[in-house]
């Protein structure tokens, strides 16, 4: 049975696909007596600096209501709600802070609190797609605006003064004219009584005043407790009478349970019970896979007998999944014809008649997100009601789906988000939560379910597997007058739907169609391919193939031509101006194309400013190289470029990376460069040695030492970054994911600029060796 | 019964002697500061320092260090302000900070053992720790500073 009956309708396929409108009517309706504001799409006064955001088109769309956001104590303690989930990005101390910011509130006397997550109340919580600065910019700045003319309202009653007489300034209402103030913790009770005003009739400050916006002084509100170990993960919820658990899952896709013996695992010391746990048919969306779960009163204890299981399962269709066969599949597919997404001129006749055909085709393995603190979740259930503590990237669609799951109301549904160990998308799927909820009810005791990092690594939701073919023609003076890209990966909707065998709309707007080379000829096409596996967001998604296929051409290019790498990429780039792609329904990350085209200004612009600070060009000792690329994503700018050494043995160091950055008007220039030093090592990793392979349809890596990721002595020696600094209007755009797709394209052609060795299958591994 | 004392404080256990410290830490004495991350000492989040040595705690059992001396980062400095913790704070190190308390043990048995490392050597102290946010300019740089005066 296919429990979907409209995959289409599903959160976390919708809200990135955006086909789904958000009914204003049925959320006024869900706000019911709190009578918020709520916005279809958070659109400033006409006065100010207007642009428009998909924020709207989000599940539950945008909320800005001070009453929701922000509570002031008679203490003066100001509390601001975080909504969104914090995995490394800074954004429960970001948002907080824009709110801050715009009320006069004294950052060292404002709390910060985690909401629940209800996105009837908050708006969207989903923290993914390096959205939550770009959509929560000026509904943080409304909400904090709302706060403090309500403050400064409460204030002139109290003086008997006309309310334009005062100032909110530092925690205080001040009125100048007389000398007297009040602090916000006096006016706290008054100002609760104002009427929230309407958001046209809202003065926002004058960026010059800002305090804390675009300065990068303030450290993250969790800084103290993270060094400390007082900082609460999903991992460190303990409730009382919790029982520990960890679940034997199929070890295929799809696969299922034949039998089980629990005898030996029941002997195992601290052993309580073992358990079947249900599983969905596959391709079920986030729902658990099943298996058997072995309940203890602590988690070594679990983990040992669980070992102890004696486990029978069918593997089922995908038991032949093997990564060998596939990729020949995958490549076969690419060297035909697909279906066609974008077409400008004619490929095909360029290509005929071109000069010379430069063909590149290039492969990137299944990758596994492995954030440091693998899937774990606690439930409480309770006859109807639920509560859930879990690392959650998606609170709201996880109350949705533990609701679904165990046949009760939504509002029944309590989901507490702790912090979350890293993310990068694989904690946008709430199953671990959903086995926690099942578990919980079956025992009538709260439970935590842990996933080993074997779990992780064999039960998850991968990066897809993809081969890119790239074919470019060169007229006689080496202009590139045709351009033919196939894209060949299963699809993300192949977790929500059986039988998907194109791309959706928003992994072939990363990248692939969107791409912004200045060429009479251009066909984009998607040929087949089925998935053998559940396929999910990782940091950066679909744009990780693209930009390493069309950086590495650019590079084959130049090469081919005897031209600098960098000229190439400004060349093929062309003229400053707006790309409007022949494709119907552009995706854009959601956002509409007049805030956001793909502008080639601004591309331009962070590969010169990339080249000049990281002197492109420079003379480097013999075994090194300097390898450049850009890439636009989830509508940001960035440039890279790295110096890479080979030594005679093939070993590969990094020894510099220089960054450039366009996303916009920025609120933490701080943790900007911090994501992108984090995107440099995630880049390397996945570059150097990222690779899930399956063989008989089974993931063949277990743990970190076949699935290795960078450590510190082979992590770049410095990591340099350069913000753009924004234009007055440009609107803010993503940070969290940009920064790994330039990585691996610019680090290999780094190492041809070094080796003269071409690499066009990653990861590297001992490629640079013989 | 094995007894073990942790963070100043005897402790015991008459549960399997085998139980990895890790679990009896998080599980049983509620010390959550010491993370899983991989069960195989790959990856250092579970980093404890054992009388005067950093071990992974994944791997080592409560028999183990029976009748020997367990820190953990909650007892690392009664205000959390140890030369290292208060290093990682100037540099605002973490980002999602779950492997950041194993590498701050870890840092901390590196300056017990070598006050002064130069980079190469707290390059290749802390390698055994694992950060997949990628954190490690700032974790090299704080290390050197709290090896020079914070």
């Amino acid at each position: 049975m296919n429990f979907i009956d409209n995959p289409r309708k599903l959160r976390g396929f919708e809200k990135h696909i955006g086909i789904q409108k958000v009914s204003r009517r049925s959320i006024l309706k869900g706000l019911g007596v709190t009578g918020g504001f709520v916005l279809a799409a958070p659109v400033m006064s006409r006065q100010a600096l207007a642009y428009e955001t998909g924020a709207g088109k989000m599940p539950h769309g945008v909320v800005v209501d001070p009453r929701v956001f922000v509570s002031v104590g008679q203490d003066g303690i100001v509390t601001i709600i975080a909504h969104r989930s914090e995995m490394g990005t800074g954004v429960r101390t970001s948002l907080p802070l824009i709110v801050a910011e715009e009320m006069e509130a004294d950052w060292s006397r404002v709390k910060v609190q985690q909401a629940h997550g209800d996105e009837v109340r908050f708006g969207n919580q989903d923290t993914d797609g390096s959205r939550s600065t770009r959509h929560y910019l000026i509904p943080m700045r409304q909400i904090g605006a709302s706060a403090r003319t309500m403050l400064e309202q409460a204030a002139a009653k109290r003086w008997g003064v006309p309310a334009t007489e005062v100032k909110a300034v530092n925690h205080e209402v001040v009125h100048s004219a007389s000398g007297r103030k009040l602090g916000f913790g006096e006016l706290a009770a008054d100002a609760a009584k104002e009427s929230v005003p309407s958001i046209e009739s809202l003065k926002l400050k004058d960026p010059k005043d800002f305090r804390y916006l675009g300065k990068g002084q303030v450290g993250i509100v969790d800084l103290h407790d993270i060094t400390t170990g007082k900082a609460r993960y999903g991992a460190d919820v303990r409730l009382p009478g919790m029982k520990y658990a960890v679940i034997a899952r199929p070890p295929v896709t799809g696969g299922k349970l034949v039998s089980f013996d629990p005898d030996a695992a029941l002997k195992v010391p601290g052993v309580e019970k073992v358990m079947q746990v249900r599983g969905w048919p596959w391709p079920s969306k986030f729902q658990p896979l099943g298996g058997v779960a072995v309940i203890a009163r602590n988690t070594g204890a679990a983990i040992k007998g669980r070992d102890a299981l004696k486990l029978v399962w069918d593997d089922g269709p995908n038991g032949k999944y093997d990564s060998v066969a596939y990729r020949k599949e995958l490549e076969e597919a690419s060297r035909k014809p697909g279906l066609v997404l974008r077409q400008e001129g004619d490929a095909e006749a360029a290509l005929k008649s071109a000069d010379k055909v430069i063909v590149g085709e290039y492969y990137i393995p299944h990758l596994a997100h492995v954030a440091m603190e693998p899937p774990v979740a606690v439930a409480d259930v309770k006859g109807d009601k639920a509560e859930i503590w879990a690392p959650v990237q998606s609170p709201g669609g996880t109350r949705e789906d533990v609701a679904k799951t165990l046949g009760i109301p939504e509002d029944n549904v309590t989901v507490n988000v702790t912090l979350l160990g890293g993310g990068f998308g694989r904690k946008s799927k709430c199953d671990f939560a959903l086995e926690a909820a099942l578990l919980s009810k079956e025992l009538g005791a709260p439970v935590k379910v842990q996933w080993t990092r074997e779990d992780d690594i064999h039960n998850g939701f991968l990066h897809t597997v993809s081969v890119e073919r790239i074919e470019a023609g060169l007229d006689k003076n080496g202009k590139v007058i045709a351009w033919r890209h196939r894209s060949v990966a299963p699809s993300i909707a192949s977790t929500f739907a059986a039988g998907t065998v194109h791309q959706a709309p928003f992994e072939i707007g990363m990248g692939l169609v969107d791409m912004p080379f200045e060429i009479a000829n251009i066909s984009c096409e998607n040929p087949e391919a089925a998935a053998h596996t559940r396929i999910g967001w990782f940091r950066s998604v679909s744009n990780i193939p693209r930009a390493f296929a069309v950086q590495s051409m650019v590079a084959e290019i130049a090469q081919a031509t005897g031209r600098d790498q960098k000229d190439m990429l400004l060349e093929l780039i062309g003229s400053p101006r707006i790309v409007k792609p022949n494709v119907k329904d552009l995706w854009n990350y959601g956002e509409p194309q007049d805030s956001y085209p793909i502008d080639t200004a601004r591309l331009r612009k962070v590969v010169e400013l990339v080249a000049e600070k990281g002197e492109w060009g420079r003379q480097v000792p013999k075994g090194h190289g300097l390898g450049i690329a850009v890439h636009r994503s989830f509508v940001s700018y960035i440039a890279t470029i790295i110096e890479v050494a080979v030594d005679d043995k093939g070993k590969l160091t990094v020894p510099r990376v220089d960054t450039a950055i366009d996303c916009g008007t920025y609120v933490n220039p701080e943790r900007i460069a911090s994501q992108i030093e984090g995107a440099a090592i995630m880049g390397l990793s996945l570059a150097k040695y990222g690779e899930i392979t399956f063989k008989d349809g089974k993931v063949q890596q277990k743990n970190f030492d076949d699935f290795q990721v960078i450590r510190m002595d082979e992590s770049p020696l410095v990591t340099n970054v350069y913000i753009v600094p924004p234009g007055p209007d440009t609107p803010p755009s993503g940070v969290g994911e940009p920064g790994v797709p330039p990585f691996a394209p610019a680090l290999i052609n780094a190492i041809f600029a070094a080796t003269g060795k071409r690499i066009r299958s990653l990861p590297i591994g001992k490629q640079l060796e013989a | 019964m094995i007894k073990v004392k942790i963070n100043g404080q005897e402790q015991s256990w008459d549960g399997d002697p085998d139980l990895p410290l890790l679990w009896f830490l998080r599980d049983e004495a509620g010390l959550t500061g010491t993370k899983y991350g991989c069960g195989q000492a790959l990856c250092g989040a579970c980093t404890v320092i054992v009388d005067k040595e950093a071990v992974r705690a994944c791997v080592t059992s409560v028999n183990d260090v029976a009748g020997r001396e367990v820190t953990t980062i909650e007892g690392l400095h009664p205000n959390g302000d140890h030369p290292v913790q208060k290093a990682w704070r100037q540099v605002n190190v973490p980002q999602c900070g779950f492997c950041q308390t194993g590498q701050i043990m870890q840092a901390a048995a590196l300056l017990m053992d070598n006050p002064k490392p130069s980079h190469d050597q707290i390059r290749e102290a802390m390698s055994g720790n694992i950060c997949r946010c990628g954190c490690y300019q700032r974790i090299e740089n704080a290390v050197h500073l709290a090896s020079t005066g914070v």
